[in-house]
Protein backbone atom coordinates (compact mmCIF):
# COMPACT_ATOMS: atom_id res chain seq x y z
CA UNK A 1 0.00 0.00 0.00
CA UNK A 2 1.34 3.40 -0.96
CA UNK A 3 0.46 5.79 1.81
CA UNK A 4 -1.17 9.06 0.68
CA UNK A 5 -2.33 10.20 4.09
CA UNK A 6 -1.33 13.63 5.33
CA UNK A 7 -2.16 14.87 8.80
CA UNK A 8 -4.12 17.99 8.12
CA UNK A 9 -5.21 20.60 5.61
CA UNK A 10 -2.00 22.63 6.09
CA UNK A 11 0.09 19.68 4.93
CA UNK A 12 -2.38 18.87 2.19
CA UNK A 13 -1.99 22.30 0.60
CA UNK A 14 1.80 22.33 0.66
CA UNK A 15 3.13 23.79 -2.59
CA UNK A 16 0.03 25.79 -3.50
CA UNK A 17 1.20 29.19 -4.71
CA UNK A 18 -0.12 32.45 -6.07
CA UNK A 19 -1.07 32.34 -9.74
CA UNK A 20 -1.75 28.61 -9.91
CA UNK A 21 -4.62 26.88 -11.70
CA UNK A 22 -6.83 24.89 -9.33
CA UNK A 23 -9.67 22.45 -9.94
CA UNK A 24 -12.35 22.36 -7.24
CA UNK A 25 -15.03 19.69 -7.15
CA UNK A 26 -18.68 20.18 -6.32
CA UNK A 27 -21.98 21.11 -7.92
CA UNK A 28 -23.45 24.20 -6.36
CA UNK A 29 -22.50 23.72 -2.71
CA UNK A 30 -22.92 19.94 -2.94
CA UNK A 31 -19.64 18.10 -2.42
CA UNK A 32 -17.36 21.15 -2.34
CA UNK A 33 -13.92 20.78 -0.69
CA UNK A 34 -14.80 23.00 2.27
CA UNK A 35 -11.53 22.47 4.17
CA UNK A 36 -9.29 23.25 1.18
CA UNK A 37 -11.26 26.41 0.38
CA UNK A 38 -11.01 27.59 4.00
CA UNK A 39 -7.25 27.04 3.93
CA UNK A 40 -6.83 28.93 0.64
CA UNK A 41 -8.69 31.84 2.26
CA UNK A 42 -6.58 31.63 5.42
CA UNK A 43 -3.30 31.61 3.49
CA UNK A 44 -4.53 34.40 1.22
CA UNK A 45 -3.26 32.68 -1.92
CA UNK A 46 -4.30 34.87 -4.81
CA UNK A 47 -4.23 35.45 -8.58
CA UNK A 48 -5.84 32.04 -8.86
CA UNK A 49 -7.45 30.47 -11.89
CA UNK A 50 -10.25 28.26 -10.57
CA UNK A 51 -11.93 25.50 -12.54
CA UNK A 52 -15.22 24.74 -10.83
CA UNK A 53 -18.72 24.14 -12.20
CA UNK A 54 -20.10 26.95 -10.03
CA UNK A 55 -18.68 29.82 -8.03
CA UNK A 56 -20.35 29.20 -4.68
CA UNK A 57 -22.72 31.69 -3.07
CA UNK A 58 -21.79 35.09 -1.67
CA UNK A 59 -20.74 33.84 1.74
CA UNK A 60 -19.81 30.20 1.16
CA UNK A 61 -17.80 27.98 -1.12
CA UNK A 62 -15.74 29.81 -3.72
CA UNK A 63 -17.68 32.95 -2.77
CA UNK A 64 -15.28 33.18 0.18
CA UNK A 65 -12.31 33.46 -2.21
CA UNK A 66 -14.17 35.91 -4.42
CA UNK A 67 -14.93 38.16 -1.43
CA UNK A 68 -11.20 38.51 -0.82
CA UNK A 69 -10.50 38.93 -4.54
CA UNK A 70 -8.18 35.92 -4.58
CA UNK A 71 -9.52 34.68 -7.92
CA UNK A 72 -8.24 36.16 -11.17
CA UNK A 73 -10.11 33.87 -13.50
CA UNK A 74 -13.04 31.45 -13.18
CA UNK A 75 -13.80 28.61 -15.57
CA UNK A 76 -17.38 27.50 -14.85
CA UNK A 77 -20.65 26.51 -16.51
CA UNK A 78 -23.13 28.29 -14.26
CA UNK A 79 -22.52 31.20 -11.93
CA UNK A 80 -26.03 32.47 -11.27
CA UNK A 81 -26.13 32.27 -7.49
CA UNK A 82 -23.42 34.74 -6.60
CA UNK A 83 -23.92 38.52 -6.68
CA UNK A 84 -20.33 39.38 -5.85
CA UNK A 85 -19.26 37.19 -8.76
CA UNK A 86 -21.63 39.01 -11.11
CA UNK A 87 -20.38 42.39 -9.89
CA UNK A 88 -16.71 41.47 -10.39
CA UNK A 89 -17.43 39.99 -13.80
CA UNK A 90 -19.47 42.92 -15.12
CA UNK A 91 -16.87 45.41 -13.80
CA UNK A 92 -14.09 43.47 -15.51
CA UNK A 93 -12.18 42.66 -12.29
CA UNK A 94 -12.74 38.97 -12.82
CA UNK A 95 -12.03 37.07 -16.00
CA UNK A 96 -14.66 34.42 -16.72
CA UNK A 97 -14.65 31.55 -19.17
CA UNK A 98 -18.12 30.01 -19.38
CA UNK A 99 -17.99 26.44 -20.60
CA UNK A 100 -20.87 24.02 -21.25
CA UNK A 101 -21.23 21.71 -18.28
CA UNK A 102 -20.66 18.49 -20.20
CA UNK A 103 -17.62 20.00 -21.88
CA UNK A 104 -16.28 21.11 -18.49
CA UNK A 105 -16.67 17.57 -17.14
CA UNK A 106 -15.06 16.04 -20.21
CA UNK A 107 -12.12 18.50 -20.12
CA UNK A 108 -11.46 17.16 -16.61
CA UNK A 109 -11.91 13.56 -17.66
CA UNK A 110 -9.67 14.04 -20.72
CA UNK A 111 -6.90 15.40 -18.49
CA UNK A 112 -7.41 12.44 -16.14
CA UNK A 113 -7.38 9.95 -19.03
CA UNK A 114 -4.50 11.38 -21.08
CA UNK A 115 -6.43 12.77 -24.02
CA UNK A 116 -5.11 16.15 -25.23
CA UNK A 117 -8.48 17.20 -26.69
CA UNK A 118 -11.82 15.88 -27.92
CA UNK A 119 -14.64 16.83 -30.25
CA UNK A 120 -18.04 17.68 -28.82
CA UNK A 121 -21.24 18.91 -30.48
CA UNK A 122 -21.95 21.22 -27.51
CA UNK A 123 -21.62 24.89 -28.35
CA UNK A 124 -21.31 24.53 -32.11
CA UNK A 125 -22.76 27.64 -33.79
CA UNK A 126 -22.58 29.62 -30.53
CA UNK A 127 -20.01 32.06 -29.14
CA UNK A 128 -18.48 29.20 -27.15
CA UNK A 129 -17.06 27.86 -30.43
CA UNK A 130 -15.54 31.21 -31.47
CA UNK A 131 -11.93 30.74 -32.55
CA UNK A 132 -12.03 26.99 -32.03
CA UNK A 133 -11.40 24.29 -34.60
CA UNK A 134 -14.60 22.65 -35.85
CA UNK A 135 -15.03 19.49 -37.87
CA UNK A 136 -17.80 17.46 -39.45
CA UNK A 137 -18.33 13.81 -38.57
CA UNK A 138 -21.13 11.93 -40.34
CA UNK A 139 -22.96 15.09 -41.26
CA UNK A 140 -22.87 16.73 -37.82
CA UNK A 141 -20.58 19.55 -36.68
CA UNK A 142 -18.31 19.32 -33.64
CA UNK A 143 -16.02 21.67 -31.72
CA UNK A 144 -12.49 20.71 -30.65
CA UNK A 145 -12.01 21.27 -26.91
CA UNK A 146 -8.62 20.84 -25.19
CA UNK A 147 -8.15 18.98 -21.90
CA UNK A 148 -7.62 21.12 -18.81
CA UNK A 149 -4.16 21.64 -17.40
CA UNK A 150 -4.14 22.32 -13.66
CA UNK A 151 -1.64 22.41 -10.81
CA UNK A 152 -3.90 21.09 -8.05
CA UNK A 153 -7.27 19.37 -7.91
CA UNK A 154 -9.16 19.68 -4.62
CA UNK A 155 -11.89 17.12 -4.22
CA UNK A 156 -14.15 16.03 -1.41
CA UNK A 157 -15.36 12.48 -0.83
CA UNK A 158 -17.51 10.74 1.74
CA UNK A 159 -15.14 7.91 2.68
CA UNK A 160 -11.53 7.27 1.86
CA UNK A 161 -8.48 5.40 3.07
CA UNK A 162 -4.74 6.04 3.27
CA UNK A 163 -4.27 4.33 -0.11
CA UNK A 164 -6.26 7.21 -1.61
CA UNK A 165 -9.31 5.14 -2.51
CA UNK A 166 -12.50 7.19 -2.51
CA UNK A 167 -16.24 6.65 -2.20
CA UNK A 168 -18.67 9.49 -2.76
CA UNK A 169 -22.20 9.92 -1.47
CA UNK A 170 -25.24 10.79 -3.55
CA UNK A 171 -24.91 13.61 -6.03
CA UNK A 172 -21.78 14.87 -4.24
CA UNK A 173 -19.78 12.71 -6.65
CA UNK A 174 -20.35 15.16 -9.57
CA UNK A 175 -17.09 16.79 -10.72
CA UNK A 176 -15.11 15.43 -7.77
CA UNK A 177 -14.66 12.05 -9.43
CA UNK A 178 -13.67 13.56 -12.78
CA UNK A 179 -11.09 15.91 -11.28
CA UNK A 180 -9.15 13.13 -9.51
CA UNK A 181 -5.91 12.66 -11.39
CA UNK A 182 -6.72 15.54 -13.74
CA UNK A 183 -4.17 17.91 -12.14
CA UNK A 184 -0.49 17.52 -11.24
CA UNK A 185 -1.48 16.90 -7.63
CA UNK A 186 -4.89 15.70 -6.44
CA UNK A 187 -5.80 16.41 -2.84
CA UNK A 188 -8.80 14.57 -1.42
CA UNK A 189 -10.52 15.55 1.81
CA UNK A 190 -12.95 13.04 3.26
CA UNK A 191 -15.69 12.98 5.86
CA UNK A 192 -14.47 9.62 7.11
CA UNK A 193 -10.91 8.42 6.72
CA UNK A 194 -11.23 4.69 7.44
CA UNK A 195 -8.50 2.09 8.06
CA UNK A 196 -7.02 0.53 4.93
CA UNK A 197 -8.86 -2.69 4.12
CA UNK A 198 -12.19 -1.50 5.41
CA UNK A 199 -13.51 -0.25 2.05
CA UNK A 200 -14.79 -3.04 -0.19
CA UNK A 201 -12.64 -2.99 -3.37
CA UNK A 202 -15.83 -3.73 -5.34
CA UNK A 203 -17.32 -0.44 -4.27
CA UNK A 204 -14.43 2.00 -4.78
CA UNK A 205 -15.48 4.92 -7.02
CA UNK A 206 -11.96 6.34 -7.51
CA UNK A 207 -8.91 4.11 -7.13
CA UNK A 208 -6.10 5.57 -5.04
CA UNK A 209 -3.72 5.88 -8.01
CA UNK A 210 -5.56 9.10 -8.98
CA UNK A 211 -5.00 10.70 -5.57
CA UNK A 212 -1.69 12.04 -4.20
CA UNK A 213 -2.79 13.33 -0.79
CA UNK A 214 -5.72 12.47 1.43
CA UNK A 215 -6.75 13.85 4.80
CA UNK A 216 -9.55 13.64 7.33
CA UNK A 217 -11.64 16.78 6.88
CA UNK A 218 -13.19 18.64 9.80
CA UNK A 219 -16.22 20.79 10.63
CA UNK A 220 -18.24 20.14 7.48
CA UNK A 221 -21.12 22.57 7.18
CA UNK A 222 -22.64 20.92 4.06
CA UNK A 223 -24.91 23.85 3.47
CA UNK A 224 -28.12 23.28 1.47
CA UNK A 225 -28.62 25.85 -1.27
CA UNK A 226 -32.33 25.27 -2.04
CA UNK A 227 -34.16 23.50 0.74
CA UNK A 228 -37.26 22.03 -0.90
CA UNK A 229 -39.58 19.73 1.04
CA UNK A 230 -43.00 18.10 0.98
CA UNK A 231 -45.29 18.55 3.96
CA UNK A 232 -45.36 15.56 6.26
CA UNK A 233 -48.57 13.56 5.96
CA UNK B 1 -57.53 31.52 -22.16
CA UNK B 2 -53.75 31.44 -22.12
CA UNK B 3 -52.21 28.64 -20.08
CA UNK B 4 -50.39 29.17 -16.80
CA UNK B 5 -47.08 27.47 -16.10
CA UNK B 6 -48.72 24.41 -14.58
CA UNK B 7 -50.93 23.86 -17.59
CA UNK B 8 -47.97 24.23 -19.97
CA UNK B 9 -46.24 21.54 -17.91
CA UNK B 10 -49.38 19.39 -17.98
CA UNK B 11 -49.61 19.61 -21.77
CA UNK B 12 -45.92 18.73 -22.17
CA UNK B 13 -46.35 15.74 -19.85
CA UNK B 14 -48.45 14.14 -22.60
CA UNK B 15 -45.28 13.96 -24.74
CA UNK B 16 -43.57 11.76 -22.16
CA UNK B 17 -43.92 8.15 -23.27
CA UNK B 18 -43.50 4.78 -21.61
CA UNK B 19 -39.85 3.75 -21.29
CA UNK B 20 -38.44 7.25 -21.65
CA UNK B 21 -35.42 8.62 -19.81
CA UNK B 22 -36.15 12.33 -19.50
CA UNK B 23 -34.04 15.35 -18.57
CA UNK B 24 -36.02 18.26 -17.16
CA UNK B 25 -34.62 21.78 -17.12
CA UNK B 26 -35.15 24.37 -14.42
CA UNK B 27 -38.46 26.29 -14.21
CA UNK B 28 -41.61 25.11 -16.03
CA UNK B 29 -39.91 21.84 -17.14
CA UNK B 30 -39.42 20.79 -13.51
CA UNK B 31 -43.22 20.90 -13.08
CA UNK B 32 -43.71 18.33 -15.86
CA UNK B 33 -42.82 15.53 -13.43
CA UNK B 34 -46.01 16.31 -11.48
CA UNK B 35 -48.24 15.47 -14.45
CA UNK B 36 -46.72 12.38 -16.04
CA UNK B 37 -49.25 9.52 -16.23
CA UNK B 38 -48.86 7.07 -13.39
CA UNK B 39 -49.41 3.99 -15.54
CA UNK B 40 -46.18 4.45 -17.53
CA UNK B 41 -42.54 3.82 -16.58
CA UNK B 42 -40.37 6.91 -16.85
CA UNK B 43 -37.06 7.85 -15.22
CA UNK B 44 -35.96 11.42 -14.68
CA UNK B 45 -32.28 12.28 -15.10
CA UNK B 46 -30.70 15.30 -13.51
CA UNK B 47 -27.38 16.30 -15.04
CA UNK B 48 -25.63 16.81 -11.70
CA UNK B 49 -25.58 13.03 -11.40
CA UNK B 50 -28.80 11.19 -10.62
CA UNK B 51 -31.14 8.94 -12.57
CA UNK B 52 -34.44 7.94 -11.00
CA UNK B 53 -35.22 11.22 -9.28
CA UNK B 54 -38.19 11.24 -6.94
CA UNK B 55 -40.24 13.99 -5.27
CA UNK B 56 -38.97 16.50 -2.71
CA UNK B 57 -38.14 14.94 0.67
CA UNK B 58 -40.43 15.21 3.66
CA UNK B 59 -39.52 17.95 6.08
CA UNK B 60 -36.56 16.86 8.20
CA UNK B 61 -35.42 14.23 5.70
CA UNK B 62 -33.52 16.53 3.35
CA UNK B 63 -29.93 15.54 2.60
CA UNK B 64 -27.32 18.08 1.45
CA UNK B 65 -25.72 15.34 -0.67
CA UNK B 66 -28.86 14.57 -2.68
CA UNK B 67 -29.92 17.44 -4.91
CA UNK B 68 -31.08 18.09 -8.48
CA UNK B 69 -29.55 20.38 -11.09
CA UNK B 70 -31.56 23.29 -9.63
CA UNK B 71 -29.72 22.64 -6.33
CA UNK B 72 -33.02 21.62 -4.72
CA UNK B 73 -33.11 18.80 -2.19
CA UNK B 74 -34.72 15.71 -3.72
CA UNK B 75 -35.30 12.02 -3.08
CA UNK B 76 -34.59 8.99 -5.25
CA UNK B 77 -36.96 6.22 -6.30
CA UNK B 78 -36.26 2.46 -6.20
CA UNK B 79 -33.87 1.67 -9.07
CA UNK B 80 -32.14 5.05 -8.92
CA UNK B 81 -28.41 5.56 -9.44
CA UNK B 82 -25.80 8.24 -8.79
CA UNK B 83 -22.84 8.98 -11.06
CA UNK B 84 -20.15 11.54 -11.88
CA UNK B 85 -20.61 14.52 -14.22
CA UNK B 86 -18.75 13.02 -17.19
CA UNK B 87 -20.95 9.91 -17.01
CA UNK B 88 -24.01 12.12 -16.75
CA UNK B 89 -23.12 13.90 -19.97
CA UNK B 90 -22.26 10.59 -21.63
CA UNK B 91 -25.93 9.75 -21.10
CA UNK B 92 -26.88 13.06 -22.72
CA UNK B 93 -24.27 13.36 -25.49
CA UNK B 94 -24.52 9.65 -26.24
CA UNK B 95 -28.26 10.03 -26.87
CA UNK B 96 -29.27 7.63 -24.11
CA UNK B 97 -31.66 10.25 -22.72
CA UNK B 98 -34.78 10.19 -24.91
CA UNK B 99 -36.33 13.55 -24.22
CA UNK B 100 -35.06 16.93 -23.06
CA UNK B 101 -37.51 19.57 -21.86
CA UNK B 102 -36.10 23.01 -21.25
CA UNK B 103 -37.00 26.68 -21.06
CA UNK B 104 -36.00 29.42 -23.50
CA UNK B 105 -35.83 33.18 -23.82
CA UNK B 106 -36.17 32.96 -27.62
CA UNK B 107 -36.60 30.33 -30.31
CA UNK B 108 -36.39 30.82 -34.05
CA UNK B 109 -38.12 29.13 -36.96
CA UNK B 110 -34.97 27.24 -37.99
CA UNK B 111 -34.86 25.62 -34.54
CA UNK B 112 -32.26 27.83 -32.87
CA UNK B 113 -32.63 28.45 -29.15
CA UNK B 114 -31.30 31.20 -26.86
CA UNK B 115 -31.58 30.79 -23.10
CA UNK B 116 -28.32 31.56 -21.33
CA UNK B 117 -27.26 35.17 -21.65
CA UNK B 118 -28.54 38.72 -22.06
CA UNK B 119 -25.44 40.74 -22.97
CA UNK B 120 -24.63 43.41 -20.38
CA UNK B 121 -27.54 42.40 -18.15
CA UNK B 122 -27.65 38.79 -17.21
CA UNK B 123 -24.82 36.31 -17.45
CA UNK B 124 -25.56 33.22 -15.45
CA UNK B 125 -24.00 30.72 -17.79
CA UNK B 126 -25.31 27.90 -19.91
CA UNK B 127 -24.95 25.10 -17.37
CA UNK B 128 -25.78 21.88 -19.19
CA UNK B 129 -28.11 23.46 -21.76
CA UNK B 130 -25.62 23.59 -24.64
CA UNK B 131 -24.74 19.91 -24.23
CA UNK B 132 -28.41 18.98 -23.97
CA UNK B 133 -29.59 20.85 -27.06
CA UNK B 134 -26.59 19.78 -29.16
CA UNK B 135 -27.27 16.09 -28.63
CA UNK B 136 -30.87 15.35 -27.71
CA UNK B 137 -32.93 13.77 -30.49
CA UNK B 138 -36.11 15.12 -29.05
CA UNK B 139 -36.18 18.60 -27.54
CA UNK B 140 -39.33 20.29 -26.33
CA UNK B 141 -39.16 23.92 -25.30
CA UNK B 142 -41.49 25.22 -22.58
CA UNK B 143 -41.89 28.98 -22.67
CA UNK B 144 -44.15 32.01 -22.73
CA UNK B 145 -45.11 33.08 -26.24
CA UNK B 146 -44.34 36.75 -25.55
CA UNK B 147 -42.27 38.74 -23.04
CA UNK B 148 -43.64 41.07 -20.37
CA UNK B 149 -43.87 43.88 -22.93
CA UNK B 150 -45.96 41.66 -25.19
CA UNK B 151 -43.18 41.18 -27.76
CA UNK B 152 -42.94 37.82 -29.46
CA UNK B 153 -40.28 35.32 -28.36
CA UNK B 154 -41.16 33.04 -31.31
CA UNK B 155 -38.94 34.62 -33.93
CA UNK B 156 -37.63 34.52 -37.49
CA UNK B 157 -34.16 34.81 -36.00
CA UNK B 158 -32.94 34.87 -32.39
CA UNK B 159 -31.52 38.19 -31.19
CA UNK B 160 -29.78 36.85 -28.06
CA UNK B 161 -26.58 34.77 -27.98
CA UNK B 162 -27.47 31.23 -29.07
CA UNK B 163 -27.45 28.12 -26.93
CA UNK B 164 -27.78 25.79 -29.91
CA UNK B 165 -28.56 25.83 -33.62
CA UNK B 166 -31.28 23.99 -35.53
CA UNK B 167 -32.19 21.77 -32.60
CA UNK B 168 -35.70 22.64 -31.36
CA UNK B 169 -38.42 20.30 -32.64
CA UNK B 170 -41.42 21.34 -30.62
CA UNK B 171 -42.46 24.38 -28.60
CA UNK B 172 -45.25 24.49 -26.05
CA UNK B 173 -46.22 28.01 -24.98
CA UNK B 174 -49.04 29.56 -23.00
CA UNK B 175 -50.87 29.98 -26.32
CA UNK B 176 -49.98 27.11 -28.62
CA UNK B 177 -48.18 23.90 -29.49
CA UNK B 178 -45.83 24.48 -32.42
CA UNK B 179 -43.76 22.12 -34.50
CA UNK B 180 -40.52 23.52 -35.90
CA UNK B 181 -39.74 22.34 -39.45
CA UNK B 182 -39.09 23.59 -42.98
CA UNK B 183 -37.88 26.90 -41.55
CA UNK B 184 -41.29 27.71 -40.03
CA UNK B 185 -43.51 27.18 -37.01
CA UNK B 186 -46.42 24.82 -37.76
CA UNK B 187 -49.39 25.45 -35.51
CA UNK B 188 -50.53 22.11 -34.09
CA UNK B 189 -52.80 23.08 -31.21
CA UNK B 190 -54.32 26.16 -29.63
CA UNK B 191 -54.73 26.85 -25.90
CA UNK B 192 -58.43 26.55 -24.97
CA UNK B 193 -60.29 29.66 -26.10
CA UNK B 194 -57.27 31.21 -27.86
CA UNK B 195 -57.87 32.00 -31.54
CA UNK B 196 -55.53 31.33 -34.44
CA UNK B 197 -55.46 35.08 -34.99
CA UNK B 198 -54.24 35.75 -31.44
CA UNK B 199 -51.46 33.23 -31.94
CA UNK B 200 -50.59 34.74 -35.31
CA UNK B 201 -50.36 38.20 -33.72
CA UNK B 202 -48.05 36.93 -30.97
CA UNK B 203 -45.74 35.13 -33.41
CA UNK B 204 -43.01 37.09 -35.18
CA UNK B 205 -41.68 34.05 -37.06
CA UNK B 206 -43.41 32.42 -40.00
CA UNK B 207 -46.51 30.61 -38.72
CA UNK B 208 -48.04 27.89 -40.90
CA UNK B 209 -51.70 27.14 -40.24
CA UNK B 210 -52.99 24.08 -42.07
CA UNK B 211 -56.68 23.22 -41.79
CA UNK B 212 -58.68 23.30 -38.58
CA UNK B 213 -56.44 23.74 -35.51
CA UNK B 214 -57.71 21.77 -32.51
CA UNK B 215 -57.69 23.02 -28.95
CA UNK B 216 -55.22 21.41 -26.56
CA UNK B 217 -56.44 18.61 -24.36
CA UNK B 218 -54.77 17.67 -21.10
Amino acid sequence: MINKKVNNVEEALKGVENGMTLMLGGFGLCGIPENAIAELVKRNINELTCISNNAGVDDFGLGLLLQKKQIKKMISSYVGENQEFERQMLSGELEVELTPQGTLAEKCRAAQAGFPAFYTPAGFGTEVADGKETREFEGKMYVLEPAFKADFAFVKAWKGDAAGNLIFKGTARNFNANMCGAAKITVAEVEELVPVGELDPNNIHIPGIFVQRIFQGTNYEKRIEQRTVRKNQ
Amino acid sequence: MALDKNLIAKRIAKEVKNGYYVNLGIGIPTLVANYVREDIEVEFQSENGVLGMGPFPFEGEEDADIINAGKQTITTLPGASFFDSATSFSMIRGKHVHLTILGAMEVSQNGDIANWKIPGKMVKGMGGAMDLVASAENIIVAMMHTNKEGESKILKQCTLPLTGVGCVKKVVTNLAVLEVKNNAFYLLERAPGVSVEEIQNATEGTLIVEGEIPEMSF
